[in-house]
């Protein structure tokens, strides 16, 4: 509904959590936090193993719906009609989920079929594999492709249906360095050219580093926000490593003394 | 959500099982040979042991084999049914269930096609099987090879459908033979599907004759038994229609994201 705060929104904004609070049984997984994503901006979401990131993709993905909170996609209230958000979301999971058997435009092709995206999608599909390096690939299944190539598949998946939003679970777990780099480098130059709002959750410092902003999230709740020097300025310290350790490390105020974070 | 969109994802999901199906031959092969079995075998050493009475909607004394055929046609909806349900439940452990929950599309109708899609399976490897029947002399009216086809579609519905429920109950994949232990043997013995229900009377197993009676893969097998001599089973029809929908309705309660899928997932 048309909360007062709802007239400050930027049009240019993307994804706007608030409050978003979530609990399994006796575990807090998200203790009420906010998020907001401009188109254009590439927003790393860094925090330790059980931070909660999981938990916060399941609800953007619409997996689950928060236990209190707010969550809009391009100005459409997610929770009340999640379909207008989904088709605006892109997302690559940290498990695969490639059908294996099928080729590399077999699986794109199912894909646009669920997003009803008919002829017009499926033309798209050959200029999309060429963006990401995989051309002469087509035909391929992708039981035969590399974990990077396959990566690139479930990229060149989300970015069918044209998202406003990319939603990226630790996408780079188990690739390869060179793989990394180029996920990296596919992405952000979809959020320079095209305005793409991008959330990449990770537990690699060096990959939140090449963020346009930072977001560490540990035990369910915001411990920092701001672009990576910010951040580094803000702890004291000389990289964002060090700061990031300083947060979540175990005599930090944020964790509980007796527990270790992993 | 525009027509267009709905239909061609009904297509494509539809399409994939059909050639994931095709694709494991062992699948495919076990899924005639299963009730063949049953046929040749079972039926060879049955036939002498009762005959069946001229009981509706038979107007003669008939084969035994002739009686079991719409049981096993309804057996083949079971196992595919319950099938259908290992599938989501590995697909959700592979993580495909989430792709496919992210398609910009309700979620019961998305359910709705993998149902569609489940049952399109079962119908395709009853008419295979009827085939088989053919090729063994089974003596069933040619005329009720398209009578069945409703019953059959309504019978596989109702089993996808219990199918889909139990995937929500089922955590994980090793709880399966657990599930073929009390779901799928019950059903099947406890059912019309092998031997007329006042055989069950007569022999004295009251309790056995009550469960048979109301349970709903009974009447999945009498709609199909009887649509095979052109014939209506009202009774049939209600409890296999309302027992799909039951069990539709239940399942998609399951897989709301309000409530469903949440208590496995205790990971922070």
């Amino acid at each position: 509904m048309a909360q007062p705060a709802t007239n400050s929104v930027t049009p240019n904004l993307t994804l706007d959590v608030r409050d978003a609070v979530k609990s399994y049984g006796e575990v807090k997984a998200l203790a009420g936090v906010s998020m907001r994503i401009e188109a254009g901006q590439f927003m790393a979401l860094l925090g330790p193993n059980g931070a909660g990131k999981s938990t916060l993709f399941q609800l953007l993905s619409g997996l689950f719906v928060p236990d209190a909170g707010a969550i809009s996609i391009c100005g459409e209230d997610f929770l009340k009609k999640p379909t207008l958000g989904l088709a605006k979301l892109g997302v690559v999971f940290q498990q695969p989920t490639l059908d294996l058997d099928l080729s590399v435009t077999g699986n794109l092709r199912f894909h646009s079929s669920l997003h009803g995206l008919g002829a017009e999608g499926r033309a798209r599909i050959p200029q999309l594999l060429i963006d990401v390096g995989l051309a002469g690939s087509e035909d391929k299944t992708c039981r035969s492709l590399s974990g990077g190539n396959r990566r690139k598949v479930e990229l060149a998946r989300a970015l069918l249906h044209k998202p406003r939003l990319l939603l990226m679970d630790e996408a780079t777990v188990g690739l390869d360095p060179a793989s990394r780099t180029t996920l990296m480098a596919l992405v952000k130059q979809r959020c320079r050219d095209e305005g793409l709002a991008v959330l990449w959750a990770t537990h690699l410092v060096n990959e939140a580093e090449q963020a346009d902003r930072v977001y560490v999230l540990h035990k369910g709740k915001k411990l920092a926000e701001g672009r990576p020097d910010e951040i580094v300025a803000a702890a004291a310290c000389a990289t964002l490593e060090e700061a990031f350790l300083k947060m979540t490390g175990p005599a930090s105020g944020a964790g509980k003394p007796e527990e270790k974070a992993a | 959500m525009r027509a267009g969109h709905a239909l061609e994802a009904l297509g494509a999901i539809s399409f994939r099982e059909l050639r994931k199906f095709m694709q494991q031959r062992s699948r495919l092969l076990s899924a005639l040979v299963r009730p063949l079995l049953w046929l040749v075998v079972f039926a060879a050493g049955f036939r002498n042991v009762f005959g069946v009475a001229v009981i509706e909607p038979y107007s003669s004394f008939i084969e035994y084999q002739v009686y079991v055929a719409p049981g096993l046609l309804g057996m083949i909806c079971l196992f595919n049914g319950i099938q259908s349900s290992l599938a989501m439940v590995y697909d959700r452990e592979m993580g495909m269930m989430r792709l496919l929950l992210t398609a910009p599309l309700a979620r019961a109708y998305l359910l709705g096609c993998k149902l569609v899609a489940g049952t399109l399976l079962s119908l395709v490897q009853c008419y295979a099987f009827l085939i088989v029947c053919a090729l063994f002399g089974v003596d069933l009216p040619w005329s009720g090879w398209l009578y069945a086809f409703p019953a059959l579609l309504l019978g596989g519905l109702m089993l996808g459908a219990l199918g889909l429920l139990l995937s929500v109950y089922i955590k994980q994949i090793e709880n399966f033979a657990s599930t073929m232990n009390f779901v799928i043997f019950p059903m099947f013995f406890m059912s019309s599907a092998l031997y007329p229900l006042w055989k069950l009377k007569e022999s004295g197993a009251e309790w056995l004759y009550w469960v048979s009676s109301v349970n709903p893969f009974t009447h999945s097998v009498e709609l199909t038994r009887f649509a095979m001599y052109g014939q209506l089973n009202l009774t049939a029809l209600a409890v296999t229609g309302g027992s799909a929908l039951v069990f539709f309705v239940w399942a998609a309660y399951g897989y709301d994201p309000q409530r469903g899928m949440v208590k496995k997932r205790a990971q922070a």
